[in-house]
């Protein structure tokens, strides 16, 4: 099912079309179509195991690292396809960053955890690195708490703080588009009014494509709705319109709570 | 029978509960409301000053109803954050139950005037205003028909009916001025009577509201104030 | 039935009910308590050995350890004297066992765990290898030392570099040092492959999803959050290669040694060859006693100090692996 876009046709920044995820055979999810608004929030909801987080790791290419999983379809990033023989995933994850559910921060210090992406990338001059480190971390509204004790354990950070730091991380190689994948389901609601807010700051720079399962989330936090169910995009809109008058009777038994 | 919204429940059925308890609610309240309308002619027609007593004194239900109606509407907006199709009938229930409230006032104001005509020997015989109020009556029940059932062709045909009860009033109004121009001592009923065909267009005007509510209510579309929006 | 007849069944249903309950509970107090005595009692039997171990050991060991013990070389038919070659000889070999076989059981275990497929055929023919490599009694790995590495290896060698003398061709430390390592080489690998099964897959999937290669994910983030666990194997193969006597019989041990082994092609002493030798051809036996039992004390104790290492490092990594999950 191809997307219904918005008419005031905002630039797409993804464009996926006929996009089928595959394990051993086996369908998952798709054809999916859909075309993601650049610099906006776009939140992905559906009941579990409706194939929203496997739709969303296939736009970074994650889902290649599961053995038996093949990806049929295209996704292009303004334009540049990112499967194709030839293509390096590694570069297309440079652009294209990603924030996983549970914060898994690395045993290192903190400065070393913001900075892994930029030294696997290459960068060598310690200044730059510092610099960006430190815009990665004022970015995600981190740099205030951390700024004195760079050099400590990220292992001591609270869960909020962790999360934020892999964000800070996410953005340090300056990616486009940053997923999320339940980025706020491990935390209390104070830290996840935190994320919220630093998704809407966020999304004035940023891409950003976000899963959750928390309908109030998606309605709070996200510009477009898509609305997934047994592996397929049965509604895609903007959030006000998906939220006050869904065109999918499907759209509205989930949202409503009316799904058996 | 008293139909859902759509032809599935909610999963959790105390939520589904409360939305149908709202519908009963809102249902008595319209019954109300239509017992005004009716029970206040029916004290002009048989000049019954005792039934118009009784029926302001009904009016006092309905004021306790549309506190009762808010403040449900209120809970079920704070616990269950409704959204798409519960949304909006838990905002066209809020309206609805304000255009009810006026109504019943209206029907007492009716009372009021006829309690001052029952002291005077009637002017002529009631044809048009009966009419009249068994038209709006009937329009009335047909538009809380219209919003249990989710029926938008139904609310639609409410709105159009508008316009009979405004001929009726404004044919009542040219008969009541010949009878004022005739004689003066007829001024004091006349106007009583033309203010009670006002207060029935009113009325009418109110009813046309719970068409446009439902139309709202089912395809999310608002027709209000066709005609008279600003530009820009 | 009346008020009075309920309640007086009531109260006694009530009685019953107590009664069963205080007998349910004194026989599952009797299962606890015996179940408690009789673990302690098997806690008690191994302690009893161990003690009687020990103590015998230190009781006859004690005397005659002293520093001059652990500096001085055999005299006198080792009848007087210390083991100081041993323990040299004990450190080279370990020394050269360690940087033989830890690189390769870490590289296997990495290949297994991180590159291999779970499912092809040669990834089961490695690990049926090295479950059956574990299974090899030592005697078996001392024999494939001496045909494959002394005989075969060493006498090519020989031929290819010293005109056919015999230099490699005979038992020698650098052959016993890669014999151990063969044995060793699935403690390590096991050792491995659990310390990388406890890196978490979300840490491998935040290294790739910031643009990380697979390798540079394996040498950045999980070898480093698995080096405890490394570490922990290559400190068990070491406590291992310390005390088996069997594969260095024919490859590189020798029964007394005037001077220190000079170069990879020279035998050495061992303390556990010592032993052996020590309890069954010693020309005066109760003269040799107490060095064999000050002998038995040293690689006791070196055994000892070598396993609560392990142990010690398996805690923190533990508690490193629980602050992080």
């Amino acid at each position: 099912m191809t997307a219904n876009t918005d008419s005031e046709a905002k630039r797409p920044k993804l464009t996926v079309r006929e996009l089928t995820v595959s394990y051993s055979g086996k369908k998952a999810v798709g054809p999916v179509g859909l075309d993601i608004v650049g610099q906006h929030v776009t939140a992905l909801i559906g009941p579990s195991g409706c194939g929203k987080s496997t739709f969303l790791r296939s736009l970074n290419r994650m889902n290649e690292l599961i053995p038996g999983c093949t990806i049929g379809g295209t996704v292009h990033l303004d334009g540049d396809p990112i499967y194709g023989p030839g293509i390096d995933p590694v570069a297309i994850r440079r652009r294209i960053g990603m924030v996983f559910q549970r914060s898994n921060p690395f045993p290192k210090t903190i400065k070393e955890n913001v900075a892994y992406g930029l030294r696997i990338g290459g960068m060598k001059d310690a200044r730059e690195i510092e610099t960006r480190v430190e815009r990665a971390l004022v970015q995600s509204a981190l740099w205030d708490e951390v700024k004195d004790r760079l050099n400590d354990s990220a292992m001591g950070l609270s869960g909020g703080q962790q999360q934020r730091l892999c964000i800070a991380r996410a953005l340090a190689v300056e990616p486009e588009v940053l997923l999320m994948d339940e980025p706020a389901s491990a935390l209390d609601p104070i830290a996840t009014a935190h994320i919220e807010e630093l998704i809407n700051e966020l999304s004035a720079e940023y891409t950003v494509v976000i899963v959750t399962h928390n309908m109030q989330q998606a309605a709070r936090v996200a510009d477009y709705t898509a609305f997934f169910y047994l592996g397929e995009l049965v509604e895609f809109d903007r959030t006000d319109v998906l939220f006050t008058k869904p065109s999918n009777s499907r759209t509205e038994d989930y949202i409503t709570g009316r799904f058996g | 029978m008293i139909k859902a919204n759509t032809a599935r429940e909610h999963t959790n059925r105390e939520y589904e509960g409360e939305l149908r308890r709202l519908r009963e609610q809102l249902l008595m309240m319209g019954a109300k409301v239509e017992d005004i309308i009716s029970c206040s002619i029916r004290s002009l027609v048989d000049r019954d000053s005792a039934l118009a007593d009784q029926t302001i004194a009904a009016d006092r239900k309905i004021n306790q109803l549309e506190i009762d109606i808010d403040e449900h509407c209120m809970q079920i907006l704070a616990r269950r954050q409704p959204v798409a199709s519960d949304l909006r009938f838990l905002t066209t229930a809020l309206k609805l139950v304000t255009d009810l409230e006026r109504m019943g006032d209206l029907g007492v104001n009716i009372c009021e005037r006829v309690l001052e005509l029952n002291g005077e020997p009637p002017l002529k015989p009631y044809v048009d205003l009966p009419n009249m109020a068994r038209d709006v009556q009937e329009m009335l029940h047909e538009a809380l028909d219209a919003f249990v059932a989710a029926d938008v062709e139904r609310g639609q045909r409410i709105i159009t009916r508008d316009k009979n009860i405004d001929a009726y009033y404004t044919q009542i109004f040219r008969e009541l001025l010949t009878y004022m121009m005739e004689d003066p001592r007829n001024i004091f009923r006349a106007t009583r009577l033309q203010s009670i065909a006002k207060y029935l267009e009113r009325i009418g005007d109110h009813v046309t509201n719970v068409g446009e509510l439902v139309v709202f209510m089912v395809k999310g579309k608002d027709i209000r104030h066709v005609g008279k929006l600003s530009d820009g | 039935m009346s008020a009075q007849e309920a309640t007086a069944t009531a109260a006694a249903d009530r009685a019953a009910a107590a009664r069963l309950t205080a007998v349910r509970t004194r026989r599952n107090l009797f299962a606890d308590g015996a179940l408690a005595v009789a673990s302690g009692a098997a806690l008690l039997i191994v302690l009893a050995v161990l003690t009687v171990i020990l103590f015998d050991t230190i009781r006859h060991g004690t005397p005659h350890l002293s520093l001059s013990f652990l500096t001085e070389a055999p005299r006198e038919g080792m009848t007087e004297g210390g083991i100081f070659p041993a323990i040299i000889g004990m450190v080279e070999m370990v020394i050269l066992m360690t940087l033989a076989g830890v690189p390769i059981g870490v590289a296997t275990a990495i290949y297994l765990h991180e590159y291999a497929s779970p499912v092809s055929p040669l990834t089961r023919a490695i690990r049926i290898a090295v479950a059956n490599l574990a299974g090899v009694p030592s005697i078996v790995f001392g024999l494939f030392g001496l045909g494959f590495f002394v005989q075969f290896l060493g006498a090519g060698i020989d031929k290819a570099f010293f005109h056919s003398e015999k230099v490699f061709g005979q038992p020698a430390l650098i052959w016993a040092a890669l014999t151990m390592a063969v044995l060793t080489l699935p403690v390590v690998i096991v050792a491995t492959e659990e310390a990388l099964r406890t890196v978490p897959r979300e840490l491998r999937e935040a290294s790739l999803a910031l643009g990380a290669t697979k390798f540079q994910t394996v040498f950045n983030v999980v070898v480093p959050q698995a080096s405890a666990g490394i570490l922990t194997g290559t400190i068990l193969a070491v406590s291992r290669g310390a005390g088996e006597v069997a594969p260095i019989l024919f490859t590189g041990a020798a029964y007394f040694l005037p001077r220190l082994p000079k170069g990879l092609s020279s035998q050495f002493m061992s303390p556990s060859y010592h032993v052996y030798v020590l309890s069954t051809q010693s020309p005066d036996v109760d003269a040799t006693k107490p060095i064999l039992y000050a002998t038995v004390l040293v690689l006791l104790g070196l055994t000892f100090t070598l396993n609560i290492a392990a142990v010690v490092v398996r805690a923190r990594m533990r508690r490193r692996a629980g602050v992080a999950a």
